[in-house]
């Protein structure tokens, strides 16, 4: 019971986070310079003055801002994120569209760095100075100094052109036929280099939280009860230090879902695959208005959302937590 | 004075100015040394350059995609035939000059919040940091490219659509920092002498939060240098400037006849971020008096 | 050499000679030095001392944990049921800790894995070394909790330790520590981090177990009052080196070494209670030396010693013994005054 009032009210702080999010937004999108009718009117090579207030009418645009704020929230409540001019459809089926991929994506990368990054944690705090615990410093460094698409792009070079053993770009080979599972394994090596190229940023920083956090439980007085009691080593180190250690890298994970998010924009760009990120792109060119602030809200969300799963893992894991409200 | 005690030598503690002490400890760094003198090469090479090699970097000065070395171009030409060590030279001024003003931006930004918020507490702390998690929330590189695509892509709005979103994490670290510090004893001297508020938070507490801010500040300079070069790469910057990310993203379609093109400024940028993260560890190692013992 | 004589049946543990060397940034320091003594099935030995003494170093090494990979014995026995434990296997040693030799910590707040409930962490010792299924540790552990008194176990065993007081904590760790029914168990400073009245209940609950389960007890402690009454011999540490050991009884009523008389003093009550005279309340100058003077070929008391002389400075005294197993590593140990 205690654990359900917790969500609830996690849950409300999240959609009173949101709504902020779309004001602000929709605040910003306003204030910009110019606007769709500009656009559209730029798209087809000059328009009078009456066909511009003509579409202005059409999208609402004469009314008050206020008004229209209201308007879009109403619409956002009903699950209905406006229209899009530029791809002739509306926002939300846009979005349903696209973002199984980015999701697909973000989510991967996450376990990824999460997985790979707390093995190598593991193993170089268990030894400071061995190869592996200079392999996750260089890591570390590499994986915040390397831009992301341009890790991506040498990758892609490496692995795509010069070796070819995965594919260049996109999420499925359209010519493969086949059921299930063929297309779960396209999917699978469609997905393999952007994962790890998203991964990349994030796997070091986890993996060297994961050392510091890992070599100060190690040292703490429970480990010393836990070797008094003649546990074997890997008992020790898998069941009793690292339960413990995980705590701070999944509250770091959680503060970086923003950062994958963003990451993913890039990377989708450079694997060409079919996300919000190249979704984001492709409308914050042609300005498409409603587009933009479906993706912004949507990424807010998917962010949002990453934040209260790492709650509940953090709950799941410390009862120091889940104990208290 | 002149009482003859002896001396133990193990306890014998030198008392000696600590910055004097974090520098000695930063240049025993080696490789925090050999990331300062790379990146004061680099800065150099911004800042002179593009006077020693005065080739202009839009201009067409050779057969597309020659190869490093060829005809006299070092470093090659790009996919309009453009001399790439011409771009790179002056692309790394936009680079560096970005970085730094983003990061005093959101430097600013974030000592502003995370200092009022840890000094005063109560409800003015709370918005605060309501506000800083929502702008945690916000997915960064969305959010400023579309502050970029909408009030245009020129160098201030660059600066800030990169210094409005990198502010959380030193509001975060300042705040953390100011609420310890605020506790401490001479804290509460100057307090009890009625010291103001402005002057406790202006020369009694915030030089004594400086260190991680410090450090936190040099890295921020290099995401910053690498948020821009992802603008840059999904062609949101300013079209009369070069830089490194640019250079990346206009040649991208082509790496398949000259990867080199794509190649030589992202190891540009990867040297100059990892050097500016050599230099923020190696400072931090120097001004983290906990880690000092060690 | 082991000077006391008297003890006929063969000891359950014999430390011989141990010398345990500690690696620091300024040398190889022997935190403990030449430690001999007999432990015999059954008994009750309390190690006394300062902090930086080398107590909690000599539990350490008869547990096989000293700090690695900076620790190590250097020199000497631990026998161990004839056993010499200095020379076993990590293996092996994993074997008899928990299981023969189990030991309770100075910090019961924090000496509990904080994620598990404190029933999965006393049925994990159970699973360990007697191979009882889940189900079967998991009753035994209730039945634990309940002869370490804690109120109503069926409930509390899926309590997590942050849930427990502190001193219910220790508790859970000696229920812990004797789960597997040990021959010796080593309690360091057990009460120091816990109110006075906690105190006196975990001392009592100790007393209780001994005298239900015939465990030899090793308890060490700064706290002579906790030594009066709860052992039968005691060894006094100084630097590392054994100053003096004896009967609790004979070294509190004639310590034959400065240092004993110095932190007897220090507990005016104590004397109280067992003669009626008593001394000058006074306490000893100074502080333990460094580990860098650690091993060095002299008395390293002497820095802080009334009675000193060259000869203190110049020599380690070796030890004088007297009746009942009573001896003192001080060259005038003869001279002392009662």
């Amino acid at each position: 019971m205690e654990f359900l009032r917790i969500l609830i009210r996690r849950v409300g702080y999240a959609a009173i986070l949101l709504l902020a999010v779309i004001v602000l937004n929709f605040i910003m999108v306003h204030l910009a310079p110019g606007d769709i009718a500009d656009t559209i009117a730029g798209d087809m090579g000059g328009a009078t003055e009456e066909v511009m207030a003509e579409i202005r009418e059409d999208y609402g645009l004469d009314k008050p801002m206020l008004v229209q704020l209201g308007s879009y929230v109403g619409g956002v409540l009903q699950g209905d994120l406006g229209h899009s001019y530029f791809f002739n459809q509306p926002v939300t089926k846009l979005i349903a569209e696209r973002l199984p991929a980015t999701l697909l994506l973000v989510i991967s990368a996450q376990l990824l760095a999460l997985i790979i990054g707390t093995l190598l944690g593991v193993i170089s705090a268990r030894k400071p100075n061995g190869i592996t615990s200079h392999f996750v410093s260089l890591l570390a460094l590499f994986g915040y100094s390397a831009p992301v698409f341009w890790t991506g792009i040498m990758l892609l070079i490496t692995f795509s052109l010069l070796i070819p053993i995965f594919p260049v770009a996109g999420m499925v080979d359209v010519t493969l036929e086949g059921g299930f599972w063929t297309r779960f394994w396209d999917i699978a090596h469609h997905l393999v280099l952007p994962t790890i190229t998203l991964a990349s940023i994030f796997l070091a920083l986890y993996s060297r939280l994961c050392r510091a956090s890992m070599m100060e439980v190690l040292g703490s007085d429970y480990i010393r009860t836990a070797r008094a009691k003649g546990l074997s080593e890997s008992q020790i180190v898998l069941k009793h230090a690292l339960k413990n250690s995980l705590s701070p890298v999944i509250t770091l994970a959680g503060l970086q879902f923003s950062a994958v998010v963003s990451g993913a924009v890039l990377v989708e760009t450079v694997f060409s695959w079919p996300g919000l990120g190249s979704l984001a792109l492709q409308s914050i060119l042609a300005r498409d208005t409603p587009t933009i602030l479906g993706i912004l809200f949507f990424s807010a969300l998917v962010v949002i959302v990453g934040n209260l799963l790492t709650d509940l893992a953090l709950r799941l894991i410390d009862p120091r937590i889940r104990n208290q409200s | 004075m002149n009482e003859s005690v002896p001396v133990n030598t193990s306890d014998n503690i030198r008392a000696r100015h600590p910055m004097a002490e974090a520098f000695e400890m930063f240049m025993g760094n080696y490789a925090a040394v050999a990331a300062l003198i790379v990146l004061i090469l680099i800065i150099l090479a911004a800042i002179f350059g593009p006077m020693l090699y005065p080739t202009d970097p839009f201009e067409m000065v050779w057969a597309p995609f020659s190869p490093p070395g060829a005809e006299g171009f070092l470093l090659g030409t790009d996919y309009l035939g453009r001399d790439m060590l011409a771009g790179l030279l002056t692309g790394a001024r936009v680079s560096l000059a970005i970085g730094l003003a983003a990061a005093f931006m959101s430097v600013f930004i974030g000592i502003t919040i995370g200092a009022l918020a840890g000094f005063y507490r109560g409800w003015i702390e709370e918005i605060l940091m309501r506000i800083t998690e929502f702008f945690q929330v916000l997915p960064t590189l969305l959010f400023s490219m579309v502050i970029v695509a909408l009030f245009g892509a020129s160098l201030p709005i660059i600066t800030f659509a990169i210094g409005i979103v990198s502010w959380t994490a030193v509001a975060r670290i300042t705040r953390s920092e100011f609420m310890r510090i605020r506790e401490l004893e001479y804290v509460t001297a100057s307090r009890s002498t009625g010291a103001s508020n402005a002057k406790l938070i202006f020369s009694v507490i915030l030089p004594n939060a400086l260190p991680p801010i410090i450090v936190q500040a040099a890295l921020m300079v290099g995401s910053a240098i690498l948020f821009e070069a992802g603008l840059s790469f999904l062609g949101l910057s300013d079209p009369n400037v070069v830089s490194w990310g640019q250079i990346i993203g206009s040649n991208r379609q082509y790496i398949l006849d000259a990867s080199f093109t794509v190649t030589i400024p992202g190891v540009a940028i990867f040297v100059t971020v990892l050097a500016i993260s050599l230099v923020g560890d190696g400072l931090n190692d120097a001004l983290n008096p906990r880690l000092r013992r060690r | 050499m082991n000077t006391h004589s008297g003890t006929s049946a063969p000891a359950l543990l014999s430390v011989k000679n141990l010398r345990v060397e500690i690696k620091t940034r300024d040398g190889v320091v022997p935190v403990i030095d030449d430690l001999s003594f007999d432990l015999p099935e059954g008994g009750n030995i309390s190690f006394v001392g300062e902090s930086g003494c080398g107590k909690s170093m000599t539990a350490l090494a008869l547990m096989g944990l000293l700090p690695q990979p900076a620790g190590r014995i250097a020199a000497g026995n631990i026998l161990f049921d004839g056993e010499d434990l200095a020379r076993a296997t990590d293996a092996r040693l994993r074997e008899i800790r928990g299981n023969d030799i189990s030991m309770i910590f100075q910090e019961p707040m924090t000496s509990l894995n904080p994620v598990y409930t404190i029933g999965e962490q006393i049925a994990e010792v159970l699973r360990r070394h007697q191979g009882k299924s889940r189900k079967e540790a998991h009753a035994r552990a209730i039945e634990l909790l309940d002869s370490v008194h804690i109120p109503s176990p069926q409930l509390r065993v899926d309590d997590y330790p942050h849930q427990l007081s502190g001193g219910q904590r220790q508790r859970v760790m000696i229920a812990i520590a004797l789960a597997c029914k040990p021959r010796i168990l080593i309690a360091d400073e057990p009460t120091t981090a816990l109110d006075v009245t906690v105190q006196a209940q975990i001392f009592d609950l100790l007393t209780e177990l001994r005298e239900v389960t015939g465990t030899a007890i090793i308890l060490i402690t700064h706290d002579m009052g906790a030594v009066a009454q709860m052992s039968e011999r005691m060894v006094v540490m100084y630097a590392g080196r054994k100053a003096e050991e004896g009967r609790v009884r004979d070294v509190i009523q004639q310590p034959r070494h400065p240092y004993t008389k110095g932190l007897i003093s220090a507990v005016p009550h104590l004397l109280d209670t067992i003669t009626d005279d008593r001394p000058e309340l006074l306490e000893i100058p100074g502080i333990v030396p460094p580990l860098t003077e650690f091993g060095r070929p002299n008395c390293l008391f002497a820095s802080r010693c009334d009675s000193a002389t060259e000869k203190c400075q110049a020599a380690r005294p070796g030890e004088i013994a007297f009746d009942n197993g009573h001896s003192s590593a001080c060259f005038y140990a003869d001279e002392m005054q009662p």
